[in-house]
């Protein structure tokens, strides 16, 4: 008998206790940024002060390792209610699946976001929104102030001003170039900086997209051939010169340029505050022609379709889609927020990455080719690899990729 | 309850739990892969069954076919220099040590203590020491051997070599020791008899010792090819798993892993695809398990 009251007991401990915690919400929420978890949880204490009731539990992922972990734990019903997503076509993969809850209904903020931005957030298949854009990201050259200012050097607008600057550089001891080629993906950052305003920027994009022309357009291949003038000014070995080594060059004032994307400038500051960098895009064959730069968006914030708490999660991400969540990312991260009417005047950095986007062109293989096997960057990559170490030449590189990319992209098989 | 049925349950029970998590981790993945490998997929959901397609891509159609060839050569490359300079080394270290010459626990010791060490560290330091400023380049050109400084790792003729030869570095004491205790164990009248007989140290080596330890070069063959068949872990931490630069040091663990999981920087994954080629790399071993039982268990009734 004493064993049966103590369980009653229990039982209407238990009873009592139940309904106050269903009255809390915890919200799961999964990004691959490690290096940015406690910031994010500064911008999530804000959220939970505006939406009592609600909490948000945060899990961060290695980068390399978040796609494979988030595609199991949603595929086994148990992924978190919102997440970071990639975007373009590793959205795809997700949404495709129908893991993603499409957003048009949850979040109204979207139809104030740019195209440009919502690209990579909508799906090529059905033309949903999946994800709400967080930034988006620019490839340029980043060059070290002090340098030019030793060396009396001026901010290149055509191709031969700049070699001529990066001349001047390898001659008084610098390394003209921080870039390498062991790491592929930076060589594929290299044709995005360098090629658009080659290979005719966003006519050809458009072109090359609609199967109206092929990688091996003689534009396409003489600015990939554009890349290999730059060899004489890379590091020694370059191609064993990887992208950590790379970074550490232009940290340490030892490189006067550096060919990357803005999102760079964050680490640069955090690892050396006394260096003075700043950006110009990619130069032009003529004096006057307008500097393309490489846009695409980042990734998204996506919400799991399988969530149990879709209202809460919706609250979390219209709170992403917000001013608050703008500001986070230009003050807190250094990065382009895709918020639109952020005030960005609190960094010159992300005002000046704006004014470059004036002439934006997609980042071509990532925006318009990252969606099947062989993707158009693996391919890139590869070959790139191959022109700068002089195995292989760039029609040979522009062959290797428009075979690839016709395997299964249906506006090349009809050539 | 007789006392058969006893004895077969406390079998039962001692064997079950570790049954039950063979089965889990590795008997039930290897059918899923076999079963994922017969259908094609959208993304990663499963869709309709299409029997051997995902086979006849792999070995016939482009851009399947280069790709899975070029690893499979490089595992195959991986397998002919282990062999060559990591198991015959290993063999002259063990043989040496056995020799009893100087200071030989010492050496015993260095050789085997990398064995020990995680391979993903090793990967890691040596990538920074292969570095074009590394300390391997520094050390060429110390010696007076500036020409010789290469990009160990992001020359396509080179960079699977390097790869190989750190591998060697990090395991070369454990065929070194199984080599080692093998000769120990070959019978000290056998040898005293050539001896006798006046052999000189490189015919009791060849006639007596070698014939004697065949069971110790077939398992280190045969752990060999398995172990050039999983070539994973060292490639993606050096080399990344694109098989950078430009495939060359790609093998058929990391292709499958690209294909089946797609890399971040750069693809979305084919499940069909990377199953199949898991279920090649599966077959590949398997061979490579029922070869070596076989051949052990006949050199085992010759001694």
């Amino acid at each position: 008998m004493k064993k049966a009251g103590w369980f009653f007991v229990l039982a209407i401990a238990v009873l009592m206790v139940l309904p106050v915690a269903a009255q809390k919400t915890e919200l799961t929420f999964w990004t691959w940024r490690p290096e940015d978890t406690e910031k994010y949880e500064k911008l999530l204490a804000t959220f939970e002060k505006q939406n009592p009731g609600i909490t948000v539990k945060i899990t961060a992922i290695k980068n390399t390792e978040y796609n494979t972990i988030l595609s199991a734990a949603l595929s086994g019903g148990s992924g978190p209610d919102v997440f970071q997503s990639r975007a373009y076509g590793g959205l795809e993969t997700f949404a495709q699946s129908g893991y993603i809850e499409s957003l048009e209904k949850w979040v109204p903020e979207l139809k104030n976001f740019s195209k440009v931005a919502l690209k990579g957030a909508t799906s090529i298949k059905d033309g949903k929104i999946y994800g709400i854009p967080f930034a988006t990201q620019t490839l340029f050259v980043f060059y070290n102030k002090n340098i030019y200012k030793e060396l009396g050097l001026k901010v290149p607008e055509t191709w031969d001003e700049f070699l001529a600057n990066c001349a001047v550089a390898k001659k008084a001891g610098y390394q003209a170039l921080a870039n390498g080629g062991k790491d592929g993906w930076t060589l594929e950052v290299m044709m995005g900086s360098m090629c658009p305003n080659f290979y005719g920027a966003n006519d050809f994009y458009d072109a090359v997209v609609a199967g109206k022309t092929t990688f091996q357009d003689p534009r396409f291949v003489s600015a990939i051939a554009k890349l290999k003038e730059l060899t004489p000014y890379m590091p020694e070995l370059y191609m064993g010169v990887s992208y950590t080594d790379m970074q550490s060059a232009f940290i340490n004032e030892m490189a006067a340029h550096f060919i990357g994307g803005s999102f760079e400038a964050g680490y640069f500051a955090s690892q050396n505050p006394k260096l003075e960098f700043d950006v110009f895009p990619g130069p032009t064959a003529q004096k006057g022609d307008p500097h393309y730069v490489s846009v695409y968006a980042d990734g998204n914030f996506s919400m799991n379709a399988a969530s149990k708490q879709k209202e809460a999660a919706a609250k979390l991400l219209r709170f992403f889609a917000g001013k608050d969540t703008g500001d986070f990312f230009i003050k807190e991260l250094q990065q382009v927020s895709t918020v639109p009417g952020v005030d960005t005047s609190a960094s010159p950095y992300i005002t000046k990455v704006l004014s470059l986007q004036k002439y934006s062109t997609p980042y071509v293989f990532l925006v318009g080719f990252r969606y099947n096997q062989p993707t158009g960057s693996t391919l890139i990559q590869a070959a790139l690899q191959g022109l700068l170490a002089g195995k292989i030449d760039a029609a040979e590189v522009c062959k290797q990729v428009q075979e690839g990319i016709a395997t299964y992209y249906e506006p090349f098989k009809k050539k | 309850m007789n006392k058969k049925t006893t004895e077969r349950l406390w079998i039962l029970f001692f064997i079950a739990p570790a049954l039950a998590v063979v089965c889990m981790i590795i008997l039930l993945p290897l059918f899923m892969s076999l079963f994922n490998s017969l259908f094609s997929w959208k993304q990663l959901i499963r869709q309709d069954f299409i029997g051997l397609e995902n086979f006849r891509k792999v070995f016939f159609t482009e851009p399947y076919r280069t790709r899975f060839f070029n690893a499979l050569r490089n595992n195959g490359l991986w397998f002919i220099i282990t062999m060559l300079i990591q198991n015959v080394g290993g063999l002259l270290i063990g043989y040496f040590l056995s020799r009893r010459i100087w200071a030989h626990e010492f050496y015993k010791r260095i050789i085997f203590i990398p064995v020990l060490f995680s391979i993903v560290a090793v990967g890691f330091l040596w990538s920074l020491y292969l570095r074009p400023n590394g300390l391997v380049n520094g050390f060429l050109k110390i010696v007076g051997l500036p020409n010789w400084t290469r990009a160990w790792l992001g020359d396509e003729s080179i960079a699977t070599f390097s790869i190989i030869f750190v591998n060697i570095w990090r395991w070369i004491g454990f065929p070194s020791l199984v080599f080692l205790a093998a000769i120990d164990n070959v019978p000290m009248d056998c040898l005293e008899a050539a001896w006798l007989d006046g052999a000189s140290d490189r015919q009791v080596f060849f006639s007596v010792i070698l014939p004697l330890i065949v069971p110790s070069i077939l398992i280190i063959t045969v752990l060999t090819i398995i172990g050039s068949l999983n070539v994973f872990e060292q490639i993606y931490t050096m080399a990344g798993l694109d098989g950078s630069p430009n495939f060359s040091t790609d093998t058929i663990g990391t292709l499958f892993y690209r294909t089946a999981f797609g890399s971040v920087d750069s693809g979305n994954p084919e499940i069909g695809i990377g199953s199949a080629i898991g279920v090649i790399i599966y077959l590949l071993t398997f061979l490579a398990s029922v070869f070596s039982i076989v051949a052990l268990g006949k050199k085992e009734v010759e001694l």
